[in-house]
């Protein structure tokens, strides 16, 4: 019975992210194809890179890259011949084009904005007059919050 | 019979909540002492009955009780204790009863701790505290009772995720749920203060222990999770820009945020609305990862049981709270009038400099998450999101407040020069600069990421030397510095920690080598300076895995410095196999070495990685951890908290 579990564990081993038999000769070809393949998503993964995952297809889809790289493509025709098969959804890194430009720009845009807000109050404040700094204050209150921040 | 008391005990503490989310607010508004004092009682008596829950659940898990839905499902007699313990909260519904708990405990704290401050204040923050408890008690008992039994009652369950039979699981979520709780603290400070109408330094001073500690508690859950992946998943990755971690590094970068402009608000009595704001976004941002991990809204590698009803249940809960909480502000917030008056160059702009940095950068790894979503939604493209674009897009944030934090952090309050403050940090630049040179100069033909994180890391942490030794005056002594106030060196101890988990992530970036072969047995091979032989590939029994275990000896410089045993686990019951890599931690980097399969040719495939400066993320963050930890200690916190009352009048005021 142990002995059948073990051939079975054996039969359903993963398999690994990249194998050493998938590296190709070439170094710098690999590592080209490494540096592409991390911004390439796993399909059946959870947020995973074909890099980093040890799914079937991921496998596939790094022979895959290895072949057209091979085959004399540029990194952007290889990713391109992937994207046009499996869609926009395998690229790790999204597109700058159309709607995503919103997402690119959704950082320093809001940065703009804060700066724009944060510099305004600045200004306020350093115009501002000490006015009546205990106005809202009673003597009871004031009383505590001497004892409070009395170091 | 205990699991019907723990059920029994949950639905009471339910109870008690509800009755104190009510009576104290009415109290407080009424100004009746006996109904203000009621949240007291009610708050310790709510965490004993909840804590009496989560025992029996704890019990229940340990005796392996098979009649319990969530025991098999996530259980097994032949688990370890610790694993069986843990696993109490491995799973959805314990997990909720874990988070509920310390929704109760931090209520317990403040009403145990919280002496020093004014009754309606304390009566309004237990009651906000009870009415958030009161919504995932709801939850707990109407989507997800971990108290479910079943009819027949099984043999033996179907034993835990192997992912999640690992000490970090003991310890990760714990920290975690406390620090993404505890930001309900600064929530329940913040609405009370709104419909009090008042807020003065004496609240910043209030409220900034309790946002200190979640933020402590976030970074060691944060800090703890990152590891857990690191030694756990095989390949070495320490952070992946996934949605559920994206979750828990929201709220730590807006409760940084936070408990920098709650100086402002103790200092200076300025920022006030937006320190109000920033405490109410912060929490929403914890709710707001509670929804993303429950309702499987992203794919995340977090994967919990799954299921739209608790999704929506718990939005709800969001929208009321943050809606609810939002629109309180808005008719509040003119009441909120700045008070302090300072120029355009001095550490209350360089406070909010840093906020505006923390909220933006917060603010991309917000639309990064959901674009996904919303591309689907709105635009109709199916896209992802994942870590070469927030590599891009939010380390800028990171580089900018790098390059500003020395300065910020040493520039005088009121009014400041930027030229004498910058001057007074020359030999930190300086040195900084020629450090990174020199490794420049060393490195051949790589990227610049490493010179740059050196020259960050280098730059904060010397900036926070010398800001800590003019603390000590004109002529600074050693005795002056170690009688600083600990919230001196708290500042200088989490300054540099960031400092030092810049510098090494960003070396581990730049400077990680890696080696894949189809190694044979007793051929040695080398990978960087070190010389590594498959000695042997055993088969080895676990309590509830098989193991494939290799033996692999370590030479450096044909010294041997070690034998590492990497494994290959199968889990028969979970169906799963996992592998544990073995890692030599070394202080300038780990050997990280993982087997795979064994080839046709009878060789094993094994994976080799080199990993620069690994142990100093952690380390970084362990100072950061250690200097909230030194700024809570900070005597004026327990002056405020009311754990020591001053003598009246023994002191003349400032």
């Amino acid at each position: 019975m142990r002995r059948l579990v073990l051939i079975l564990m054996l039969l359903a081993a993963p398999v690994f992210a990249v194998q050493p038999d998938e590296v190709l000769d070439d170094p710098v070809l690999e590592q080209r194809a490494r540096d592409l393949s991390v911004g390439l998503r796993c399909l059946v993964c959870r947020n995973e890179s074909i890099d980093e995952s040890n799914a079937e297809l991921a496998r596939d889809l790094r022979l895959l890259l290895r072949e057209r790289l091979v085959a004399g493509d540029t990194d952007e025709e290889a990713v391109a011949f992937i994207v046009d098969r499996y869609g926009e959804y395998v690229l790790l890194k999204p597109t700058t084009n159309g709607s995503n430009l919103l997402l690119w720009l959704a950082g320093p845009i809001m940065l703009l904005i804060a700066a724009v807000v944060g510099l305004n109050f600045l200004r306020t404040r350093a115009k501002a007059q000490v006015s009546g700094e205990t106005e809202a204050l009673s003597a009871e209150e004031q009383e505590r919050l001497r004892q409070i921040l009395e170091d | 019979m205990i699991t019907e008391l723990g059920h029994f005990t949950l639905i009471l503490a339910f109870f008690v909540a509800i009755v104190q989310s009510v009576v104290p607010l009415i109290g407080a508004s009424k100004r009746w002492t006996g109904w203000m004092v009621f949240a007291e009682p009610a708050a310790i008596v709510q965490f004993l009955l909840t804590a009496f829950a989560f025992g029996a659940l704890i019990w229940a898990f340990v005796t392996s009780d098979f009649s319990l839905r969530i025991v098999v499902e996530n259980s097994h007699t032949a688990k370890p204790m610790l694993y069986k313990i843990s696993g109490t909260w491995g799973n959805h519904e314990g997990s909720m009863l874990l988070w509920v708990l310390i929704v109760t405990l931090f209520g317990a704290m403040a009403a145990f701790f919280g002496g020093g401050l004014p009754p309606t204040l304390k009566a309004r923050v237990l009651a906000v505290q009870s009415a958030i408890a009161v919504a995932f008690f709801g939850f707990i008992l109407l989507t997800s009772n971990p108290f479910d039994r079943l009819a027949i009652a099984p043999f033996d369950g179907r034993d835990l995720n192997p992912l999640l039979q690992d000490p970090g699981l003991a310890f990760h979520p714990p920290f975690l749920y406390l620090g993404y709780v505890g930001l309900s603290m600064a929530f329940s400070f913040a609405i009370a203060a709104l419909i009090e109408g008042r807020i003065d330094a004496a609240w910043g001073r209030w409220v900034r222990p309790w946002t200190l500690a979640a933020w402590v508690f976030l970074t060691i859950g944060i800090a703890l999770g990152s590891w857990w992946a690191y030694y756990e998943l095989g390949w070495g990755g320490f952070w992946f820009w996934d949605p559920v971690e994206n979750a828990s590094f929201m709220p730590w970068l807006l409760a940084a945020a936070l408990l920098h402009s709650a100086i402002v608000v103790e200092k200076r009595e300025a920022l006030k609305s937006w320190t109000i704001l920033l405490a109410i976004i912060a929490f929403g941002f914890s709710l707001i990862g509670t929804f993303i991990v429950r309702s499987g809204l992203l794919t995340s590698v977090h994967a919990f049981a799954n299921d739209p009803e608790r999704g929506v249940f718990i939005l709800i809960i969001l929208v009321f709270f943050i809606g609810g909480a939002l629109t309180l502000f808005a008719a509040r917030a003119q009441a909120m009038e700045a008070k302090g008056v300072f120029g355009m160059v001095s550490r209350e702009s360089a406070l909010i400099v840093n906020n505006v940095l923390l909220a933006v950068s917060c603010f991309v790894v917000f639309v990064g998450t959901m674009w996904p979503m919303v591309a689907e939604m709105m635009f109709d493209r199916k896209l992802s999101v994942g870590a070469p674009f927030f590599n891009a897009a939010f380390s800028p944030f990171m580089v900018l407040l790098g390059l500003i934090l020395p300065i910020g952090a040493m520039l005088p309050w009121k009014r400041g020069r930027l030229g004498k403050t910058a001057w007074s940090l020359r030999y930190a630049f300086g040195l900084a600069l020629a450090i990174a040179l020199l490794v420049w100069a060393m490195q051949t033909g790589r990227s610049a990421l490493g010179p740059v994180g050196l020259f960050l890391g280098a730059w904060i942490t010397f900036g926070a030397a010398i800001d800590l030794w003019s603390r000590t005056g004109r002529n600074g002594s050693f005795k002056r510095l170690i009688r600083l106030p600990g919230a001196d060196w708290g500042k200088a101890v989490a300054h540099t920690g960031l400092g030092v988990a810049i510098f090494a992530i960003a070396g581990l970036t730049a400077w990680e080598a890696e080696d894949i072969r189809v190694a044979q047995l007793n051929q040695p091979f080398e990978v960087g300076q070190f010389t590594l032989t498959l000695q042997d590939v055993r088969r080895v029994q676990g309590p509830n895995y098989f193991s494939t275990t290799a033996d692999v000896l370590v030479e450096k410089g044909g010294r041997a410095i070690g034998t590492l045993h990497p494994e290959k686990r199968d889990y028969p019951v979970a169906r799963m196999p996992t592998t544990e890599a073995a890692i030599d931690y070394r202080f300038l980097g780990d050997l990280y070495v993982v087997i795979g399969d064994q080839q046709a040719d009878g060789g094993w495939v094994m994976r080799t990685y080199i990993k620069p400066l690994a142990n100093w993320i952690w380390g970084g963050c362990i100072l950061m951890a250690l200097g909230g930890v030194l700024s809570l200690s900070d005597r004026r916190f327990r002056v405020a908290a009311g754990a020591r009352k001053t003598p009246a009048g023994g002191v003349p005021a400032e």
